[in-house]
């Protein structure tokens, strides 16, 4: 996906629009280049990279709860049944 | 430790899975309900209003599961095809529910245009996040405000932030199980990213 195409700087306000694409590996090579250049440039744009990085790592930390053994009672009682038919 | 959405053992298929599901093995019932109730219901919360509900989702999505266990054909994983099923459960209990989804003020771009000056330069920028302030942001204290964050987003982009970066499934992943393009499967993260990051900073950081 090239979305750059006309500039090759990219401004603040686009990158914050780009983390994402650029972090999934669907920038262009070139679009990726801008975008690492811009960073290297510019402290406000690489701490909010860190910054998505980081919440995505927050969020990768939240554990679900654990099936509660009332609710496996349950959900094995239903498999019996389905069995049984 | 194996994460909450992590194949139920090394090296077993879901053919072997559905065989013995359909054989009555009660241990492979156990091994999936482990590997996928705790997630299904959390993925059941982008939905509707209440754990509760999302509970019983779950559990009325395995009903469902296990009736359409025979015509189970294979062309998505196990997993996908139990997600999406949940998925479009719990969707349209949401429905029913007419739940009012909050709408943030400001989610339009990733970040507030005010803190850009007329040519896009930051005149705001993002204030550091220490070392500190990240690992207490990923302490156990600060989940409840997590799971508060989530729940402020629209429900799509909620449902694939949790797929993806709660439960660690792939962008092919999360587009088997709501539906959606990869192209929009992106968007929806993005934004969902984008207003989690900027909650952090107002709940904690600048706090």
């Amino acid at each position: 996906m090239r979305l750059l195409s006309r500039h090759r700087d990219i401004v603040c306000r686009q990158a914050v629009e780009l983390v994402t694409d650029y972090l999934e590996g669907k920038l262009s090579r070139r679009d990726a280049r801008a975008f690492e250049e811009h960073l290297r440039a510019c402290d406000g744009c690489e701490e909010y990279v860190r910054q998505i990085r980081a919440t995505i790592g927050i969020l990768g930390s939240v554990q679900p709860e654990d099936l509660s053994p009332e609710t496996r009672y349950g959900l094995m009682e239903l498999y019996r049944e389905f069995k049984g038919d | 430790m194996i994460g909450p959405c992590a194949p139920y053992a090394a090296g077993v298929s879901d053919d072997d899975l559905v065989r013995r599901l359909r054989a009555g093995d009660e241990a492979a019932f156990n091994e999936v309900i482990n590997a996928y109730h705790p997630s299904m219901v959390r993925l059941a919360q982008s939905f509707v209003s209440s754990r509760a509900i999302a509970e019983e989702v779950a559990q009325d999505t395995w009903v469902a599961v296990l009736k359409g266990l025979e015509g189970f054909e294979g062309r998505s994983s196990l997993k996908t095809w139990i997600f999406h099923i949940l998925a479009n459960r719990a969707r349209s209990t949401g429905a029913r529910e007419q739940r009012s989804v909050p709408v943030d003020p400001g989610a339009e771009g990733s970040v507030d245009k005010r803190r850009f000056d007329d040519g896009g330069t930051w005149s705001d920028p993002p204030p550091h996040w220490s070392d500190e302030i990240i690992e207490k942001l990923s302490s156990g204290p600060f989940l409840e405000q997590v799971q508060a964050a989530l729940a402020r987003l629209p429900e799509s982009q909620r449902a694939v932030v949790t797929l993806r970066d709660l439960d660690g499934l792939s962008s092919k992943e999360v587009c088997d199980v709501l539906r959606i393009s990869e192209a929009n499967q992106r968007v929806l993260l993005h934004r969902g990213r984008s207003r989690i990051r900027a909650i952090f900073e107002d709940e904690v950081v600048t706090r």
